[in-house]
């Protein structure tokens, strides 16, 4: 939370980065002791790691400061205010967490946790509900992997307009 | 002598290991913790650090930007061949229990293969992306 709250006051750019990196590592603790390591490396290796790295290749190209800006935005604020407020009225009606008597624990999960080295011989839940149970969604996530690859290409390749001469993109010969 | 001999030190020892903690998260899925998804994300991250400590020149010489360019359309093909490999085995579209005479190593086949297919598109867009935001204003 300290984390978040001093991202969105920094005006630098760089230390909003790197505090982002530091959130995201937070974030892979906090998966670890809810038990889900899976979830926990691909945030560490994403979120800390490769998009950390990305941020900053982006920042490379632009400024490292902010521009101030003093308006007050209220429609925005407005928008996140009632999400907030939607989102914290639904989370009244979930059952408590970890209750097992909650539905999520009552429709499927049962036949996956009890079947799943009989059926599939997998002893990992997460992998076969992931890549056998669930194929058709991990296929889905694949295209959306594909699919936002190509877009963030072509955005980048499209067009190449030559920068400023004498910047060194980051990654570039550090020799 | 380069002037960051330490990064350049700790990357090189360090990449043989990182590469083979990808392949162990890989395939060592179906038992602990990892995937597909994990293991690419490792595989990108070990290239990626490669290319910000020795330079975009010699990333593109340990993985060339065509072969990664291909790779990404290469998971999903192998993903979605998975699923017509069990149609022509007479089951359903990702049917894995044809795709072996023992449904359960059908199951494992299958899983397999749909791994990898993850891991190759995914460690290749990673990287690919990566390739697009530094070599950009050359």
């Amino acid at each position: 939370m300290a984390v978040a709250a001093a991202i969105a006051r920094t005006r630098n750019l760089f230390a909003a980065v790197a505090l982002g990196g530091i959130y995201s590592f937070c974030m892979a603790l906090a998966l670890l002791v809810l038990d889900a390591p899976d979830v926990s490396m691909t945030e560490a290796a994403v979120g800390a790691g490769v998009s950390t790295v990305l941020l900053l290749g982006a920042l490379y190209l632009t400024r490292i400061e902010e521009t101030p800006n003093h308006r007050i935005a209220l429609t925005p604020l407005l928008v996140s205010v009632v999400a907030g407020a939607t989102l914290l009225y639904g989370a009244w009606a979930l059952p408590p967490f970890g209750d097992p008597a909650g539905p999520i624990h009552q429709h499927v999960a049962p036949r996956y946790l009890n079947d799943v080295v009989k059926e599939t011989g997998v002893p990992n839940v997460v992998t076969a509900v992931l890549a056998s149970y669930r194929g058709f969604d991990t296929f889905g996530e694949t295209v959306v992997v594909l699919t936002g690859g190509l877009g963030v290409l072509l955005l980048l390749r499209g067009r190449r307009r030559p920068l400023s001469k004498g910047t060194a993109p980051i990654g570039k010969d550090a020799t | 002598m380069h002037r960051e001999s330490i990064p350049r030190v700790v990357t090189k020892l360090l990449f043989p290991f990182l590469l083979l903690f990808a392949l162990y998260v890989q395939f060592h899925g179906e038992l602990g913790a990892g995937g597909g998804f994990q293991a690419g994300v490792i595989v990108a991250a070990t290239l990626i650090l490669f290319g910000l400590i020795f330079g975009l020149r010699a990333a593109h010489l340990v993985a060339p930007p065509w072969i990664i360019e291909t790779m990404i359309p290469l998971g999903v093909l192998i993903y979605g061949g998975v699923g017509v490999a069990g149609l022509l085995a007479g089951g359903n579209f990702l049917d894995y229990f044809v795709l072996d005479h023992d449904p359960v190593h059908g199951q494992e086949r299958g899983i397999f293969w749909v791994e990898a297919g993850v891991l190759i598109t995914v460690s290749s867009t990673m990287v690919a992306i990566y390739y697009a935001f530094a070599g950009r204003g050359r």
